[in-house]
C-alpha cells in the first residue's frame, strides 16, 4: 500500500483503492435496489396497496442473482490486490480484537486497518450474501426441492432480510456520523491522525513496510 | 505493499486467529440449518405455543399477495356475480344474497404457498362447491369444472371429484372477515388438499365442461393436481379429506 505526500505535507494512507471503492458501491447499490424492492414484496399485503409486483420480483430477482459479482470481480485478477489483503485482514483476528469485541468496544485496542466491528460487518455481509444467494435461488427455482425445504429457505431468506436490514442501517449511521472514514470510501485515503486515532497498528504496519520500500529503493 | 499478507508479517509475530473464516461458517451453518430444519422448527413451536407465535416470527404465517395481472379486481359485494355454466341443467347466476343463503361451511385449514410460504390455521367459510353444483345440476357429460377470474387472466381447473370434496369451497370470509380486495374477495376459491394456485382469487365464473383445461398456473408449468403432499395422482391420496 503506497502513502503519498500531499502538498500541505499531512501524510494521507490509502485505505481503499479504486478497485475496493468500486466494489463498495457496486454492492451498495445492489443491496439498496434489493432491500428497496424487498419491502413491497414482504410487507405488499401489509399496505394493500396495488403493485406492478411482477416487475418488482423481475428487478429483485435479477439484482440478487447478479449479487455476488462486485466482489468476486474484485478479488480475482491483477486489480484485487489490495481486496485480497484485506479478506485476509477481515479473516485473522488478534486475541485483543476478539476480547475488544467481546467487551463492545470497551477494552484497549490498537485497531487494525478495521476495527473488530468493521470486520464483523464485513463478515455478515459477505455470508448473507451467499445465504441469500442461495435460499433465493430456492425460491425462484423451488420446483427441485420438497416443500419443507422451501419452507425452510423462505424462513431463512425472511431471517436474513431482518439482520441485513439492521446491519446495514447500523453501517450507514457509523457511517455518517465518523466523517473522515466516510471520506475514505469516496476518495480512498485518510489522514495520518485518523489512523493514529482508529487504526494504529495499521499505521505503524503501513510506516514499516514503507521503511523496508525505502531501504530496498536505497540499498 | 501491497502483496504482503499481514499473517506473514514477520514483524507481528502475535497469534492471529481465523475469526472471519469461522463466522463466515458459522453464519452460513446457520443458514443451511434454517432450511432443513426451519419448517420442521417452525412446526413446533406452533404447536407448543400456539398458532400466534409462528406470527410473531419473521417469515412465520405472512400471506405473500402474488398477481398475475399487477393489480387487484375491485368488485364491490352489491355488484358481485358468480356465473354457473357448461354443462348444467340449470346456468345460474348467483348474488352474494344467494351464496350467503345456501348452506354454510366453515373450517380452519392452513394456506400452503407452492413456493413455500405458509399460513397456519386460518379461518375460511363459504359454501360447498358440491352444494353449487348441485344446486345447478350436473349433467352426466360433465367431467371437470373450470374456475374463472374478475382479473381475466387467472383461470383454474378440478376434476368433477376433487370438485366435490368437502373441503373444497366458494369462500366468502376469510380470517373471521369477509375476503379482502387483495385476498381475492369478495369471493375466492379455496381448494384446501392442494397448492394455493389452486385456490383463485376474485372468482367470476364456474364453467362445467367435458374435459380438464388447465389453468394459469398449470399452462405454466405447475402440477394439474397440485396435491399438498406432491402426488400429481389423479385422485385424492388421502381418503380421508373426501
Amino acid at each position: 500500500m503506497s502513502i503519498t505526500y500531499a502538498p500541505v505535507k499531512s501524510l494521507r494512507l490509502l485505505r481503499f483503492d479504486r478497485v475496493q471503492r468500486a466494489a463498495h458501491w457496486a454492492n451498495a447499490t445492489l443491496f439498496f435496489i434489493l432491500m428497496f424492492t424487498a419491502i413491497p414484496l414482504y410487507f405488499g399485503s401489509f399496505f394493500g396497496i396495488v403493485l406492478p409486483r411482477h416487475l418488482i420480483e423481475q428487478i429483485h430477482l435479477w439484482t440478487g442473482l447478479s449479487l455476488a459479482l462486485p466482489i468476486v470481480i474484485s478479488l480475482i485478477g491483477p486489480w484485487g490486490t489490495a481486496m485480497r489483503q484485506d479478506i485476509r485482514r477481515i479473516n485473522f483476528w488478534t486475541r485483543d480484537e476478539i476480547r475488544w469485541l467481546r467487551t463492545f468496544g470497551k477494552s484497549r485496542l490498537e485497531a487494525d486497518k478495521y476495527n473488530p466491528g468493521q470486520k464483523l460487518n464485513a463478515i455478515f455481509i459477505g455470508a448473507s450474501i451467499l445465504v441469500m444467494l442461495v435460499t433465493g435461488s430456492m425460491l425462484q427455482w423451488f420446483r427441485f426441492f420438497p416443500v419443507s425445504m422451501r419452507s425452510g429457505a423462505t424462513l431463512v431468506h425472511d431471517i436474513f432480510a431482518w439482520l441485513i436490514f439492521i446491519v446495514v442501517i447500523g453501517h450507514i449511521v457509523m457511517a455518517v456520523t465518523h466523517r473522515e472514514a466516510l471520506r475514505s470510501i469516496f476518495k480512498g485515503w485518510v489522514s495520518e491522525s485518523w489512523a493514529t486515532r482508529h487504526a494504529g497498528s495499521w499505521l505503524k504496519e503501513e510506516r514499516r513496510s514503507e521503511a523496508r520500500l525505502d531501504r530496498k529503493t536505497k540499498g | 505493499m501491497a502483496s504482503e499478507s499481514p499473517k506473514a508479517d514477520p514483524e507481528r509475530p502475535e497469534r492471529r486467529i481465523n475469526v472471519g473464516r469461522r463466522v463466515f461458517l458459522g453464519f452460513t451453518v446457520l443458514g443451511a440449518l434454517g432450511v432443513a430444519f426451519g419448517n420442521s422448527a417452525q412446526n413446533v413451536l406452533g404447536d407448543v405455543f400456539g398458532s400466534g407465535f409462528a406470527g410473531l416470527l419473521p417469515g412465520g404465517d405472512r400471506f405473500r399477495i402474488y398477481s398475475i395481472t399487477g393489480s387487484y379486481p375491485k368488485i364491490s359485494r352489491k355488484k358481485y356475480r358468480l356465473v354457473v355454466s357448461g354443462l348444467v341443467d340449470r346456468p345460474t347466476t348467483l348474488t352474494m344474497d344467494d351464496l350467503e343463503a345456501m348452506p354454510k361451511t366453515s373450517f380452519t385449514k392452513d394456506f400452503q404457498c407452492v413456493t413455500g410460504w405458509r399460513v397456519t390455521d386460518v379461518h375460511w367459510e363459504g359454501v360447498k362447491l358440491a352444494d353449487i353444483l348441485t344446486h345447478v345440476g350436473v349433467q352426466p357429460s360433465a367431467v371437470a369444472v373450470s374456475f374463472d377470474s374478475y382479473d381475466h387472466a387467472d383461470t383454474e381447473s378440478l376434476t368433477l371429484d376433487q370438485a366435490h370434496l368437502s373441503d373444497v369451497i366458494v369462500a366468502y370470509s376469510m380470517l373471521g372477515a369477509p375476503v379482502t380486495r387483495e385476498h381475492g374477495g369478495p369471493v375466492r376459491l379455496y381448494v384446501a388438499p392442494m397448492f394455493g394456485y389452486k385456490s383463485l382469487k376474485w372468482l367470476s365464473g364456474i364453467r362445467v365442461v367435458d374435459r380438464v383445461e388447465p389453468g394459469f398456473w398449470e399452462q405454466n408449468g405447475y402440477p394439474t393436481n397440485g396435491w399438498l403432499d406432491g402426488t400429481t395422482g389423479p385422485t385424492n391420496p388421502d381418503p380421508g379429506l373426501t
